[in-house]
């Protein structure tokens, strides 16, 4: 196995589970985002709140890169793998109503079967879309 | 605290966390996917770290009908285990393998100003609006 980080990618999910837990107590409801991000588009409830935390998703990686730690990035820049895979994750996560965050960490986090239900499906689609490109060979 | 000032806040931590963890690293993501080939294991961590916080935390506050600000409690609805989830998920899970891009670490990248982001969040976005037209 190579690049494996599971210090970094603990401490991070711990910072998502703070999050996820203040945002739960303080406003009462639940951090996920493709909810959030929909709600900011389409709707007018809370709407400058959802855009608020919007913009601190950007605002942290950007608060990252003053520590100087290289922060890796690469991604494909295949537009029809862009403009695919874009169109079926925002369809996707309002079909099912939520996504990583909403159904793997919240969803989760209370028990839902749904959402048990909902991560294993993305989870395992999600490795058979990969080995599946891999085996054409597709991708960056 | 208000509530626009809280979001900003708990959206800067959970964005730290994303960048922290790797998420945002749509390689690493693909490389978490790939289990068939040179599989990277360490973003299971990632949900499991958020799940040890929020799930006991969760416990302990559910039945509160009142935030500590004073929002009424907002909790989905109990979902029916049904088409609609299961092909919702499939697509959702399809979309995440063909580009290592789920929502949060979507628009936490656009802190890494490249331009195919832009088109990533405005197919996604697209998504929503054909998803609220067709099916709610």
């Amino acid at each position: 196995m190579n690049n494996f980080t599971p210090i970094s990618a603990l401490l991070g999910g711990i910072l998502i589970g703070l999050s996820v837990a203040l945002y739960f107590y303080t406003t009462g409801r639940l951090a996920g985002i493709s909810g959030i991000f929909a709600n900011a588009i389409t709707n007018q409830t809370k709407r400058l709140s959802n855009i608020f935390f919007l913009f601190g998703l950007v605002l942290g990686p950007l608060l990252f890169s003053f520590t100087k730690e290289p922060i890796a990035f690469n991604i494909t820049h295949s537009y029809l793998l862009i403009i695919t895979g874009g169109f079926l994750v925002g369809l996707g996560t309002r079909l099912s109503g939520g996504c990583t965050s909403g159904h793997g960490i919240c969803g989760i986090g209370r028990f839902s079967v749904s959402s048990i239900i909902a991560t294993v499906i993305f989870i395992v689609t999600g490795m058979l879309t990969v080995v599946i490109l891999q085996q054409f060979e597709i991708y960056i | 605290m208000n509530d626009k000032l809280i979001s900003l806040f708990c959206g800067v931590i959970f964005g730290l966390g994303l960048v922290v963890s790797g998420m945002t690293n749509p390689s690493k993501v693909i490389g978490f996917l790939s289990i068939t080939h040179n599989w990277d294991a360490s973003l299971i961590f990632v949900m499991f770290g958020a799940i040890l916080i929020f799930a006991p935390f969760f416990y302990f506050n559910k039945n509160k009908e009142f935030s500590s600000i004073g929002n009424q409690i907002d909790l989905p609805i109990k979902k029916a285990i049904d088409k609609r989830l299961v092909i919702g998920s499939s697509a959702f899970g399809i979309g995440w393998g063909l580009v290592g891009l789920c929502p949060g670490p979507a628009i936490s990248a656009l802190a890494f100003f490249d331009p195919i982001i832009i088109v990533f969040l405005a197919s996604m976005a697209l998504g929503i609006v054909v998803n609220n037209k067709l099916f709610e």
